[in-house]
């Protein structure tokens, strides 16, 4: 199947027609007006952690009781198991959930905790000319890290729904105590310095099947027990997040996979890394050279949603292993 | 493509399984006989892991039934090579052959786990500390939730991730300290290994009696 088909607006529908296609104009008028959906905009680099160390989020065991509380546990929820949560898995269209990159269920320094985003928005961006709310941002990695397009609801949740609230007020409850308008340090991913040489995505194969593919699978499709449940996510495929996620940028993969993976062998809060630089960037980049579904900004072809979409450190409509990438997967 | 597969597929893997069948059965036997009486130069395995394979609690030896085959395996061809030294294992491993490895292995793989759990005397505090280094970890130490890699209720997923809900807590807690020691080093990629040396002793103790708390599951049921 090509990329082109299974773009097509029509593809799949059957009766009754009419209010389908209503349905879906009013959609993808909504997704031009909301232009926050058009972008999982890179974070910058937070300051490095002085004498303090970093924000100390409460614990999870001192969550109140009372319809507070009971939001925030949702709210938690709702992060780790994404795919199970009753309010939530309608928006998950791959088999992601949101903890599977914001380690230690969005609480961990250096793994784009939450507490470091919640003080953040709402943010001005110069860019678009528009002010990002947190809604928005959460709404942005359910199109794009979730594919909520392929979702049983077909688009990420509605502003302001009550997956969002509960999301949020969890975010709120973990930055207790932190300052706001801060870019706090443990914020997003710890950069990582791209080595001289680029990256090669041939020395990262062999990074991949050495120290990954024993959870995620010589084939990136991770592992699930029989009754669905995740046990080490996809990282490509129809399973993985899509062309437009922030972590198909090598770079943002990169600083990702250095504190955070080997899972187990990585300290993301310490600071502690088992690859090299180099290690980074190149199984970064050959994660990256898969297949994965469509970027939901599709242009109509490769070359011209490259063009509008991916003027960034990444391999779509790049020629690999004799491939161009960008056809999408699923 | 699916539906194409039905009738043709069930009748190969029907006739597989027929196949296999005495093949299946020798192994058993020859691991059966292994593991109730032993064999030349080998203790009958029941004597220190059961009768079934349930373990011994109060010794610290490990239970064996519904644990990974190819796991079991692997880890008397470490004991033998002494990646994994232990004195007691180390000439019963070695006395082994790779054939009566594998034999002894899928008997025991084949064996129902008690539905007891092993237990032992702890205080309710020390059990909460290890329910949520299991399930959570300890992200200040770097310690990730055990389940994430041994899977949601300790079962175990394949055979790198060995099942450890329902073994004994001495000999978990012996594992963990073969692991920070360097006696055990027979982990792909250092994986346990890395894990162990983060965790304080306490901590040890309080993870590794909540495992205990819990009945073993049959760890094969993952894909
Ligand atoms: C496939 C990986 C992935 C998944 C799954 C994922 N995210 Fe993200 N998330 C990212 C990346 C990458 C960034 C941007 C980090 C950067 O650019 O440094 C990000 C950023 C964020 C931010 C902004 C952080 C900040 O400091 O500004 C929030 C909030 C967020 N994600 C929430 C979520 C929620 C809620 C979900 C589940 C619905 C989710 N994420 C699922 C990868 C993911
Ligand atoms: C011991 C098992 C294990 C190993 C080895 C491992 N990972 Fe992971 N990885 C995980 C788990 C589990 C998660 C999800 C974390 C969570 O949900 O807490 C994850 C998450 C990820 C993600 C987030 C992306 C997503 O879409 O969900 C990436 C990227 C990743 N790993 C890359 C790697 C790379 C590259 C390596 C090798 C250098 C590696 N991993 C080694 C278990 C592992
Ligand atoms: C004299 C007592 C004794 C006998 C007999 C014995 N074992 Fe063991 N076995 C142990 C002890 C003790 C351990 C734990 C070693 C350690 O702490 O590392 C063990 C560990 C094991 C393990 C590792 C389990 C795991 O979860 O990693 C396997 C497999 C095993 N034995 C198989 C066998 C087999 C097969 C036989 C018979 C051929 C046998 N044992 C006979 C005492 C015994
Ligand atoms: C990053 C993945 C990972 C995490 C997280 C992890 N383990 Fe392990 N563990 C392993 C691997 C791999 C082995 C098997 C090593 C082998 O093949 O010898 C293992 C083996 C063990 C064993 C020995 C089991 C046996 O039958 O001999 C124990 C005990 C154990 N782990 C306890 C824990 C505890 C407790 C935690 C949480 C504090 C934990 N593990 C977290 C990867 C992990």
């Amino acid at each position: 199947m090509t990329a082109k088909d299974s773009k097509h607006p029509l593809r799949g529908i059957r009766s009754p027609l009419l209010p389908a296609v209503l349905a879906l104009f009013v959609l993808s008028v909504n997704a031009q007006v909301d232009e926050t959906l058009t972008e999982q905009v890179e974070l910058e680099p937070a300051p490095e952690a002085g004498a303090e160390g970093y924000h100390q989020p409460p614990s999870l065991d001192d969550i109140p009781e009372g319809p507070f509380g009971d939001s925030v546990r949702s709210g938690w929820e709702a992060f780790v198991n994404t795919r199970q949560h009753p309010k939530a898995k309608r928006f998950v269209g791959n088999k992601q959930n949101c903890g599977n990159c914001h380690l230690a269920g969005g609480l961990a320094a250096n793994s784009a905790p939450m507490w470091g985003a919640w003080g953040i928005y709402p943010k001005y961006r110069g860019k678009n000319d528009h002010v990002n709310t947190m809604d928005e941002r959460i709404r942005g990695c359910f199109t794009y890290s979730m594919n909520a397009n392929s979702s049983e609801a077909g688009g990420p949740p509605e502003p302001d729904s009550q997956v969002l609230k509960d999301l949020q007020t969890f975010f709120f409850w973990s930055a207790q105590g932190a300052p706001i308008g801060k870019n706090l340090p443990g914020r997003g991913y710890a950069a990582v310095p791209e080595p001289q040489n680029g990256s090669s995505v041939s020395r990262g194969e062999e990074v991949y099947q050495n120290q990954c593919s024993i959870c995620h699978g010589s084939d990136g499709s991770g592992k699930f027990a029989d009754d669905g449940r995740q046990i080490f996510p996809p990282l490509w495929g129809a399973g993985a997040y899509n062309w437009g996620a922030g972590m198909h940028r090598i770079n943002t993969a990169a600083a990702f996979i250095k504190y955070n993976m080997p899972l187990g062998k990585a300290s993301p809060v310490e600071k502690e890394a088992v690859l090299t630089d180099q290690q980074a960037w190149d199984v970064a980049a050959y994660i990256n050279s898969h297949e994965r579904p469509q970027d939901p900004r599709w242009e109509g072809n490769k070359a011209s949603t490259d063009e509008k979409w991916h003027t960034h450190q990444c391999l779509y409509n790049e020629t690999v292993r004799g491939h161009t990438l960008g056809d999408g997967a699923g | 493509m699916h539906g194409r597969c039905g009738f043709t597929c069930g009748l190969f893997g029907f006739s597989l399984l027929i196949l296999l069948m005495p093949t299946m059965g020798a192994a058993n036997e020859a691991g059966k006989k292994l593991a109730q009486q032993g064999g030349e130069g080998v203790q009958a395995c029941s004597s220190c892991h059961g009768a079934q394979g349930g373990g011994n609690a109060a010794a610290g030896w490990p239970r064996l039934a519904g644990l990974n085959a190819d796991y079991m395996a692997q880890q008397l061809t470490a004991m033998a090579d002494g990646t994994r030294s232990n004195p007691i294992m180390a000439p019963i491993a070695s006395a082994l052959s790779e054939q009566q490895r594998g034999d002894v292995a899928e008997y025991f793989a084949s064996l129902k786990p008690p539905t007891m759990a092993p237990g032992g005397e702890v205080d309710q505090k020390t059990l909460h500390r290890g329910e949520t280094l299991a399930q959570r970890g300890d992200w200040q130490q770097g310690i990730p939730a055990c389940t994430s890699c041994h899977g949601l209720q300790g079962q175990g997923v394949g055979v790198a991730f060995p099942s450890i809900a329902g073994q004994p807590a001495m000999y978990l807690q012996n594992q963990i300290k073969a692991w920070q020691s360097g006696s055990r080093h027979n982990d792909p990629n250092g994986l346990m290994a890395s894990v162990a040396k983060r965790l304080s002793d306490e901590d040890s103790q309080a993870v590794t009696a909540w495992f205990a708390s819990l009945p073993a599951k049959p760890s094969n049921n993952d894909q």
